[in-house]
């Protein structure tokens, strides 16, 4: 299953990031897990958050480029070697990772965010594997 | 030295003559071969029967870049295709390039002009000089050139864009000269004491043009090579470089006006101010004949004194230029306006138009970025879509402006947006 990234593109201004949190606090819009692209330029923020098309609109209606993108919350067992093992998977079904970053639930897993180039491939080997992915609803209720 | 006595130092009676008789063929050879100019000339009302004289210029028709745009490419060449033999082009204000074209007898006034423009700098046939000045459309390059020829100098056509090959062959040639834009001269300054070469140039003169610049920048430069540097005008639409140039008292730069009569105008009411007063210059081209221009508004902001020089010649002086009557922008030498940056991101359909010009200079090299803001719709969260977009747009504004720049995508509604004129432009360049 695929679920549901906040995406927001940042020009590196001092303050920006805080503005666009201030937008989503205002809007009682929770982060659960964040990451940050950043070049010298600009800034691409990545949120999972508990909901994102509100986020979205929020951000969007505040003035700030944001967007959804479908990406894999993927379940990693706390073990050595587990996250190598999925990777491996993914590779050897050639599909690309765009990007990836962990994710912070409160339970016997480690989780990790990933986007790939075929979602929807990555999703069917994952399962063939059984490799379990967090849905939407998994996100919202945490 | 004075490459021309005859003509650069003409009593001013007799050039006002010379001009008159020039003018009156002018009108009678553009009337006869131009269109646009009978068209233009009927709908003012004036006929060549009317142009007695040089004082009858003013009941003639201005004209503008614009009406070089509307006529593109070929609409004002007053010689026909087969007795061009040469064209040049400089940027227009929207897409397209603004394109000139000269008669063997053009070029032959050209190098005349650039090589009196050279003796005011003392370069001889003595000389070896090199043209630091891009060569192909652009004007810089190949006036300068045939000037030098002209002069029979030894030209070493450098072009522009390697400052180490530059410097070499200035130290190895034993270069006495050069002509460049005086932004880049300052940069080969630098070039030259960071090697440790100032000791081992043998340069006595510059010929500075392309772009504004001020006496404190001129010092400098004189200071830091321990030469003499000059101040060369021109335009395409008149010529290129050579209309005009400073001699070594640097009071004002004598204008070739046996070939390019100058008016000076206020640029709201059109009508003429008097000699010391700033206002636009206007050139009519009393000899040429690819492409002659009768009144050609420069949107140059400057002034006039047609007061004899200690160096002995009378033609006209303009001091140097005080701004633009429009928006035009000269950026490495080159002609920038807004509207052509506008026109380019109207192809790019994942910005919206909304863009800034952040003009600076660093090292003495002026540095273009533009900003633009990206369309919501195209929006995308990886690195190298971004990365991608960026390059698109670069390489589109490299083919409309002709130099690069650096493009940095912003967020929506990031830009101001000014109530009335847009401002589209930040220059933050300190001309000393």
């Amino acid at each position: 299953m695929t679920a549901k990234q906040l995406s927001v593109f940042i020009e590196n201004r001092r303050g920006r990031l805080g503005e666009v949190l201030k937008v989503l606090k205002d809007n009682n819009v929770n982060i659960l897990s964040m990451s940050l692209a950043d070049t010298t330029e600009y800034g691409l923020l990545r949120l999972i958050v508990n909901a994102p098309d509100h986020g979205r609109d929020v951000l969007l209606s505040a003035g700030f480029s944001s967007m959804i993108t479908d990406i894999l919350i993927v379940k990693v067992p706390h073990v050595a070697g587990s996250l190598q093992e999925i990777l491996t998977i993914v590779a050897e079904n050639n599909i690309d990772i765009e990007y990836m970053y962990g994710l912070s639930v409160e339970a016997n897993d480690a989780t990790i965010v990933v986007k790939t180039n075929e979602l929807k491939r990555a999703c069917e080997v994952l399962k063939k594997n059984k490799i379990d992915t967090m849905t939407e609803e998994e996100i919202e209720a945490l | 030295m004075i490459w021309n006595r005859e003509m650069e130092c003409m009593p001013r009676d007799e050039m006002t003559r010379l001009q008159s008789e020039r003018l009156v063929k002018l009108v009678e050879y553009v009337y006869n071969n131009v269109e646009f100019y009978r068209n233009r000339m009927d709908a003012h009302g004036v006929k060549p029967s009317d142009i007695h004289g040089i004082e009858d210029i003013v009941k003639l028709p201005y004209t503008t870049k614009d009406d070089l745009r509307d006529t593109y490419p070929f609409g004002l060449f007053a010689a026909p295709h087969s007795d061009i033999v040469r064209i040049h082009a400089s940027s227009g204000t929207t897409g397209k390039a603004t394109v000139v074209g000269y008669t063997q007898n053009d070029i032959d006034v050209w190098s005349e002009c650039v090589a009196r423009c050279m003796s005011m700098a003392d370069v001889t046939k003595d000389d070896i000089i090199q043209i630091a000045y891009g060569y192909g459309l652009f004007t810089g390059g190949l006036g300068a050139h045939y000037g030098a020829e002209r002069l029979g100098a030894m030209v070493v056509p450098m072009s522009t864009g390697n400052s180490k090959k530059l410097t070499t062959m200035m130290v190895d040639f034993g270069a006495t000269a050069i002509a460049c834009t005086p932004s880049y001269l300052l940069h080969l300054s630098e070039v030259l004491r960071d090697e440790g070469l100032i000791d081992k140039i043998k340069l006595k003169a510059a010929i500075c043009g392309a772009e504004p610049w001020t006496d404190k920048m001129r010092h400098e430069i004189e200071t830091r090579l321990n030469i003499t540097a000059h101040d060369i005008y021109g335009l395409s639409e008149i010529m290129g470089p050579g209309v005009a140039c400073d001699c070594k008292h640097h009071t004002g730069l004598h204008i070739c006006e046996d070939h390019f009569y100058p008016e000076i105008i206020d640029p709201v009411t059109l009508e003429p101010v008097a000699d010391g007063e700033v206002g636009e210059l206007v050139f009519t081209t009393i000899t040429k004949e690819g492409i002659p221009l009768i009144r050609y508004r420069t949107k140059d902001l400057t002034s006039i004194t047609h007061e004899v020089c200690e160096c002995g010649r009378t033609s006209a002086r303009i001091s140097r230029f005080k701004g633009r009557s429009d928006d035009m922008l000269i950026i490495r030498g080159v002609n920038v306006f807004p509207s052509q940056v506008e026109a380019a991101l109207v192809e790019v359909e994942e910005v919206t138009p909304h863009y800034m010009m952040i003009v600076d200079r660093e090292n003495n090299l002026d540095t273009l970025e533009i900003q633009v803001e990206i369309d919501v719709r195209y929006y995308t969260d990886e690195v190298k879509g971004i990365e991608k977009l960026t390059k698109k747009i670069a390489t589109v504004i490299q083919q409309a402006l002709g130099i690069s720049a650096k493009i940095r995508l912003m967020g929506p509604n990031t830009l101001k947006r000014s109530e009335g004129k847009a401002v589209h432009v930040i220059d933050n360049r300190k001309l000393y």
